[in-house]
């Protein structure tokens, strides 16, 4: 169920679209609902996100399959996106990938047992210049080093322990 | 040499304030147009005479996109401000957005008064939330003093302004598919024509236009067409902004005069090469634009020379990659990233993107054949110009590209059944330590 406060920022959002457009707020929709639940996205909840847009499940399912954000399956408490294109990847993300692969004892797509991390590879993310970079959650970390990753991944440990 | 569009944010103490912005003489273009009473039609031929060109990647003259908006004042019309920045190699929007928003603001405020427009969208990427919390705030801030909203400075024009996100989708940065994206949809490009000037946002006459070309319309809203257009060379007036990323000292974004060299870029504003390594090749415009070579250093950053050479100054993302760089594993990756990004509406791009990156997969790991050059070449032909959206010329370049100045490369992949480089020992040694 899409809880009461996602509902409430759905129908604000729904305003800023012409009255006969209620579409137009579907990704917005969609992010606002993710995000409320622990990153990911259910058929039910995308099914209520249609009711409110006056639209049919599949126009959202057609949307929430199509766009790299959305995920359909829950995800870890930190999702850990790496960027692996050219720029990035000339400045060692491959080499970036390894590391956390072997630190975390998980592979890409995968999440580590304690729930709490999640690791993805992803395209660009316009932070070329800073490169090796990663996103968690809404945050960017960028001209990564072995210790600096050893030093954020152990700090969002201790963010969520206390 | 003068900085427009970084100037503000390199004064020291700059903040994304409002107050900020003002203290640097900002939103006086806005109270410019209307205290003088400037007309949606000279300011259409003020930006005309600047010579201001699309930042986006296609370049096209700004001032003629407007002029190509219905005049009928009962029609509805959009402004859509792409902020996409998908581009690999480009992160100058995110700049501009994090560090400026009130800049892009108010260049918003007077493009759409100029086109006639009561509502813009800015689509910005999903991922960039700092940007969009940033405008957020800056349009409410706006909002208090007058500057968006109804009745702004009292001229009786109204404007709405909203930020809309995108969701990842690198495709959403094509006009046509950004407006599909926004009507909550796929994001697949349109066939065009027609155009977004008759038919964009919700079948009305639309402008998209990039966040850089928006943030240059107050500066020449204040100092005049003529101004601009003295900067820079030719048809390529102004500044702009050059994404520097790869094996440069200092990456970065630089604004420079259009008309600077790649060798002033890359060596007097980027430090050279990292580690007294010498350049092997350079990707002039985004991954999207053909690869170069050291011996086009001395080409102008200008629309027309870059294409002349061969390849397009596209979103002025320029990625240096040094002599060890193996030029089959960086077209392969990028092979990577288009075969993830086809959206699948045209067959040619659907099936040959991954068609061409299995190729690429298989002569870079030793296990391809002399006919797959002739049968890379073949496909690419198959595939550029003949498909709904510029993707499809996109997707080819960095193959054709390093094929024609690397094919030598190519040829050692097949033949010695190996790659020259261990990326994995070398990547170590430079970007992540
Ligand atoms: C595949 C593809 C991706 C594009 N991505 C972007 C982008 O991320 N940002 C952008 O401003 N323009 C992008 N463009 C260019 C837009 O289609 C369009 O030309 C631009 O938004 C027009 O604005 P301008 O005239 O101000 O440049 C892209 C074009 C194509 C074909
Ligand atoms: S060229 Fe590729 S990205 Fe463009 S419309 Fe066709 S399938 Fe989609
Ligand atoms: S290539 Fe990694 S952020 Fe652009």
């Amino acid at each position: 169920m899409i809880s009461a406060t996602a509902r409430k920022k759905i129908e604000n959002v729904i305003t800023r679209y012409p009255e006969e457009e209620k579409r137009s707020a579907l990704l917005p929709a969609l992010h606002i609902v993710q995000n409320d639940n622990q990153g990911h996205l259910t058929e039910e909840m995308m099914k209520e996100v249609a009711d409110l847009l006056e639209i049919t499940p599949l126009q959202v399912y057609e949307v929430a399959t199509f766009y790299t954000m959305y995920n359909l399956k829950p995800i870890g408490k930190y999702h850990i996106q790496v960027c692996r294109t050219l720029p990035c990847a000339l400045m060692g993300a491959e080499k970036l990938v390894a590391y956390l692969e072997e630190k975390l004892g998980i592979g890409l797509g995968e999440t580590t047992s304690d729930r709490l991390f999640t690791l993805t590879e992803v395209e660009c993310l316009a932070s070329c210049g800073t490169a090796p970079m990663m996103q968690i959650n809404q945050n960017y970390y960028e001209n990564l080093n072995k210790s600096k990753v050893d030093q954020i991944l152990e700090e969002l440990k201790q963010k969520a322990t206390s | 040499m003068e900085q427009i569009l970084f100037k503000n944010m390199a004064s020291p103490g700059y903040t994304p304030k409002i107050s900020s912005y003002i203290a640097m003489g900002g939103y006086e273009a806005l109270q410019k147009v209307f205290s003088e009473k400037i007309t949606s039609d000279q300011l259409i031929e003020m930006v005309k005479k600047s010579g201001l060109r699309g930042r986006g990647g296609a370049g096209f003259p700004t001032g003629t996109k407007w002029s190509f908006i219905p005049k009928n004042p009962a029609l509805t019309k959009y402004l859509c401000i792409n902020a996409d920045e998908g581009e690999p190699g480009t992160f100058k929007d995110r700049q501009l957005m994090e560090k400026d928003p009130h800049q892009m603001l108010e260049g918003i405020v007077i493009s759409a008064y100029a086109i006639g427009a009561h509502t813009a969208y800015i689509y910005v990427r999903g991922e960039l939330d700092l940007a969009m919390k940033t405008i957020e705030e800056a349009i409410e801030e706006a909002r208090k003093k007058g500057f968006v909203g109804k009745n702004i400075l009292s001229s009786g024009f109204d404007l709405e302004v909203y930020v809309h996100p995108g969701a990842g989708a690198y495709i959403c940065g094509e006009e046509t598919a950004l407006l599909e994206s926004l009507e909550g949809k796929r994001g697949k490009p349109r066939f065009k024509p027609p155009f977004p000037a008759n038919f964009g946002l919700y079948g009305k006459p639309t402008v998209v236009n990039n966040v850089e070309t928006l943030s240059n319309i107050p500066y020449i809203v204040n100092r005049g067409g003529e101004w601009f257009a003295s900067i820079g060379v030719g048809k390529s007036t102004g500044t702009r902004l050059f994404s520097l990323s790869g094996h440069v000292k200092k990456p970065g974004n630089y604004e420079v005069p259009l008309g600077t060299t790649f060798r002033q870029l890359i060596f007097d504003l980027g430090g050279g090469i990292i580690n007294g390594k010498k350049l092997k090749a350079i990707i002039p415009g985004g991954a999207s634009a053909s690869f170069f070579t050291e011996e086009h250093l001395d080409v102008k950053l200008d629309f027309e020379e870059v294409a002349k050479a061969g390849s397009m100054l596209g979103s002025g993302a320029v990625t240096v990659m040094d002599e060890e760089t193996c030029m089959v594993w960086a077209a392969l990756n990028l092979m990577h990233f288009f075969s993830h990004e086809s959206c699948g509406k045209c067959t040619p791009c659907r099936e040959g993107a991954p068609w061409l990156y299995k190729i690429m997969h298989r002569i870079e790991h030793g296990e391809g054949k002399m006919e797959d050059l002739d049968l890379l070449v073949s496909l690419c032909g198959n595939i550029a110009g003949k498909t709904v959206c510029a993707f499809g010329e996109a997707e080819v370049a960095p193959i054709l590209g390093t094929l024609k100045y690397f094919r030598q490369e190519y040829e050692y992949h097949i033949r010695e059944k190996s790659c020259p480089i261990n990326h994995s020992e070398r990547l170590a040694t430079i970007g992540f330590p």
